[in-house]
């Protein structure tokens, strides 16, 4: 039904005369990469060195903005229009590289690091600025620039409160400069650029959750972003000089050719090195850290405490993709430690899981919408781990839209009621003058989120969902399992918030801030100080509605996550046009051996019912609705009051669960028992150590020459004539020896 | 042997006036002098007189620079002492303005009166 529209997507896509029909495009073996591709008469792509270079002159504006003192909305145009020139030659370098057919593209930049300490293999490094684009960089690119255009678009208006304060200048030099770093990581033609941008996202992410610089909350939220973290880039690090002990180079077309004649020999009988299989599993670590997988996620939620249009795109759509793209990038390398993969598998799962019970529990709206990312990307991870790239690449690009708004349409609900985020104080905003756009956007962000037929989570989840039917490994059919039942949770969640926030009887509170981030002129202030002159008054509050520049991009983003079910409908032959991409690029599953050997034992059949695929569409279709009517239930049918709602008596009755939930189940409370405490301990023996011991010894070598000072002290008498009587008595002692050593020697020699 | 031969006899005695006076002489002279100018300095707190007595040391260490000079034979003892006597003329100028100075603050010339960095 849907393929004409595929097709004229295709034609217009591979811009006429390249255009390859969908059924006979040129789908290289992908281990198998074309020679090399900049060839002559190929389509010149250097423009793709701006995609990354336009963001990087718009950050160096921001700081020179910021050095002139700039207090205006300059520097968030200029950020608009350079990203929004980023992201349209994105698309057309994207456009390009499919019309080439060669599959991918590299653009060399200029040398960057060249050394070289001997003659033959290994025995150099090169790393250059370059850029390798393929369909899944591709992908991550359109995506990445697209929404930072359009959530710089939604800050124009959501920081307006800090237009007057020259700060404002730092919040979108930090934006444009992720932007940059982001660029680098996903289009790095080897892995040191990938680490380049990865740090340069982990930097951007600690300085724009810590913007408000004045709120300790923020600041303790930024540097646990930064040091958990750094403990997943340790791995990643540490993978990155396995790869080159291991290969001999940190280039990808290098690693990728390499990897298939280790896989070749693996599979005539030779076995694979050590320090090969800790690879994947020391790039597990670093993706886990970047993309809050257990044990390394609780930085995530945490990390709400920056502006939300930077949750939105650094914390939910973009940034903690990174982790999913690192594995989706170096799948091949997984394949030659299968092992690896049941670890992805299992920790993405259980990480969605848990998230997903926090989810249920909390009552700030935008930290729902953390723990629901948390949970989204365990289901990326638990994709990659059953041998499902296509729908976890799929799930990172729906998710990308649908995350994007349900945050920002939580940060309009934060601008206009000052602050207020707990969904207790906030109630019926449908029936709110001006505020349709923003529940219209929470509505559809959450159909999606809770995965409703026919919408865009829809279809991405249940390929995730499926294939862990589909592969056969160690309890993937638990983990399966596992998944559906998240599912459910994950639309319970989401429309916990929603009934709660948008529908029931008109009530809200405001919250702490005056106005969120606006700070009042002064008389406004007062008057409203007047206004709430009583405690829980808050007639007089009236909500800040949103104005063209949110209403807009939420609009644009509410399409736009309802559209990303078409890519499902495209490109039939692989499971949608992302599955097209995934299969025209390194990143396909059918390539690893190990893989061929779980699919070889794939039970096409879900409990006897046919093939998962199909009845997936079902089976989590009803689990998503049965999820919103208990939703529904308890927080719309059975609610009176902002605050008061049949949930409640549930809660009692669940008891030190419903606590323990409410409490984020302690795990941050554990983490400091376990990590921050004994490293506190640790921390001050070793300061008693260096009080006692180091500085001890010191002070005894300064204290003997004291002590020894004082004890000759008295020798200062003072008195001018006992210094000349002692001068006298050694001269006089002097010569006394010179007059009697010779005779000592003499007798000492005999 | 024959060339040292005058030498020899020169350092054996002094000259004709002095006929009889040897190194020996000169050298406890200086040293009479010294040790007096070593009790005076021990012995007196009397600034001025101290400063005298270290004159005298001096005096005495000259006397054994020109009578060695005169018994090896050259003037180096002699030129030594014309720079010394130089030297203690112009600190001689230098210490009694000290005095002088010293007298100013506290009134005494007793050098128990400055025990001011006594330990």
């Amino acid at each position: 039904m849907l393929e004409p529209v595929a097709q004229l997507a295709t034609r217009l896509l591979s811009s006429a005369a390249l255009a390859a029909e969908p059924g006979e495009k040129a789908v290289a073996h992908p281990i198998q990469l074309p020679e090399l591709t900049n060839a002559p008469g190929g389509p010149s792509l250097a423009y793709l060195l701006l995609i990354p270079l336009l963001p990087l002159i718009g950050a160096v504006l921001c700081a020179i903005y910021r050095a002139l003192g700039l207090r205006n909305k300059s520097a968030a145009w200029t950020s608009v229009a350079l990203l929004a020139a980023s992201f349209i030659l994105s698309v057309m370098a994207c456009l390009d590289v499919v019309a080439s057919g060669t599959g991918r593209a590299i653009v060399h930049g200029f040398e960057w690091i060249n050394m070289t300490w001997g003659a033959g293999e290994g025995r150099s490094i090169s790393a250059d600025f370059s850029f390798y684009l393929d369909p899944i960089s591709g992908l991550w690119m359109l995506f990445v620039t697209g929404l930072a255009t359009l959530i710089a678009l939604y800050a124009s208006e959501y920081m307006s409160g800090d237009v007057r304060n020259a700060r404002i200048n730092r919040f979108y030099g930090a934006f444009c400069l992720f932007v940059f770093s982001m660029a680098c990581l996903v289009m790095g033609d080897n892995l040191l650029l990938l680490f380049l941008g990865w740090e340069g996202v982990g930097l951007c992410s600690y300085l724009l959750i810590g913007y408000y610089h004045d709120k300790p909350s923020a600041v303790a939220a930024a540097k646990k972003a930064f040091i958990l973290n750094r403990v997943g880039d340790v791995g990643l690090a540490l993978g990155i000089m396995f790869t080159f002990v291991a290969f001999g180079s940190i280039e990808y077309d290098v690693i990728f050719r390499k990897t298939a004649e280790l896989q070749e020999a693996a599979l005539a009988g030779a076995t694979i090195p050590w320090f090969v299989e800790a690879i994947p599993l020391l790039f597990m670590v670093g993706a886990f850290g970047k993309s809050a997988q257990l044990p390394l996620y609780v930085w995530l939620p945490d990390a709400m405490e920056g502006p939300t249009p930077v949750s939105a795109l650094i914390h939910a759509a973009t940034m903690v993709t990174a982790g999913v793209y690192l594995i989706a990038r170096t799948l091949p390398l997984f394949a030659l430690n299968p092992d690896a993969l049941v670890w992805v598998a299992w920790i993405g799962g259980l990480t969605a899981l848990l998230a997903a019970t926090i989810g249920m529990a909390v009552f700030d709206i935008k930290r729902i919408m953390a723990y629901s990312t948390v949970s989204q990307l365990g289901y990326m991870f638990l994709g990659l781990g059953v041998l499902a790239p296509t729908g976890a690449a799929y799930h990172v690009f729906t998710h990308a839209f649908f995350k994007a708004t349900l945050f920002l349409a939580c940060g309009a609900v934060m601008h206009g009621f000052a602050g207020q985020l707990d969904l207790r104080k906030l109630s019926g905003l449908w029936g709110v003058k001006g505020w349709k756009v923003v529940s219209a956007a929470m509505l559809v962000g959450c159909l999606c989120l809770a995965g409703v037929p026919f919408t865009s989570g829809f279809f991405s989840k249940d390929q995730i969902i499926a294939e862990a039917f589909v592969t056969s490994g160690p309890g993937y059919t638990l983990l399966g399992l596992i998944a559906l039942l998240t599912a459910g949770l994950t639309a319970y969640y989401s429309f916990r918030a929603y009934f709660r926030v948008f529908h029931g009887p008109v009530e809200y509170h405001p919250g702490a801030d005056h106005h969120g981030d606006e700070p009042l002129a002064e008389e406004e202030a007062k008057e409203n100080e007047v206004a709430h002159g009583h405690a829980h008054d808050d007639r007089h509050f009236h909500p800040h509605a949103p104005g063209w520049a949110i209403n807009a991009v939420l609009a644009v983003l509410l399409v736009g996550s309802l559209l990303a079910a078409v890519p499902y409908f495209i490109d039939k032959d692989h499971k949608g046009w992302v599955g097209g991409l995934v299969h025209a690029s390194p990143t396909d599953a059918r390539v690893l051996p190990d893989g061929a050997q779980v699919i070889a034992g794939a039970k096409h059949s879900f409990f006897g019912l046919g093939d998962p695929h199909t009845v997936m569409y079902f089976v989590s279709g009803a689990i998503a609705l049965i999820g919103i009517a208990v939703a529904w239930w308890l927080h719309l049918a059975g609610r009176t009051s902002a605050a008061h709602s049949r949930a409640d008596a549930l809660k009692r009755r669940l008891g030190a669960i419903g606590r323990a939930a409410e409490h984020k189940w302690y795990v941050d409370e554990i983490y400091n028992v376990i990590f921050r405490v004994p490293l506190l301990v640790l921390a001050n023996l070793f300061y008693l150590l260096d009080k006692l011991l180091i500085d001890g010894l010191v002070e005894l070598f300064g204290a003997l020459p004291r002590w020894f000072g004082r004890r000759v002290q008295p020798i200062q008498s003072g008195s001018l004539q006992g210094y000349a009587a002692g001068m006298a008595a050694g001269v006089a002692l002097l010569l006394f020896l010179a007059w009697a050593a010779p005779a000592l020697v003499v007798w000492m020699g005999r | 042997m024959l060339e040292t031969a005058p030498s020899l006899l020169a350092q054996l005695s002094f000259p004709a006036p002095m006929a009889g006076v040897t190194l020996f002489h000169y050298l406890f002279v200086a040293a009479c002098l010294f040790a007096i100018g070593v009790i005076g300095f021990l012995s007196r707190r009397n600034l001025i007189i101290m400063f005298l007595c270290t004159e005298l040391m001096f005096q005495g260490a000259a006397l054994a620079l020109i009578a060695l000079g005169r018994y090896h034979l050259n003037h180096t003892g002699e030129v030594f002492v014309i720079f010394v006597l130089t030297i203690a003329a112009a600190e001689a100028a230098l210490a009694l303005g000290l005095v002088v100075y010293l007298y100013r603050r506290k009134g005494t010339l007793d050098s128990e009166a400055w025990a001011a960095l006594k330990g």
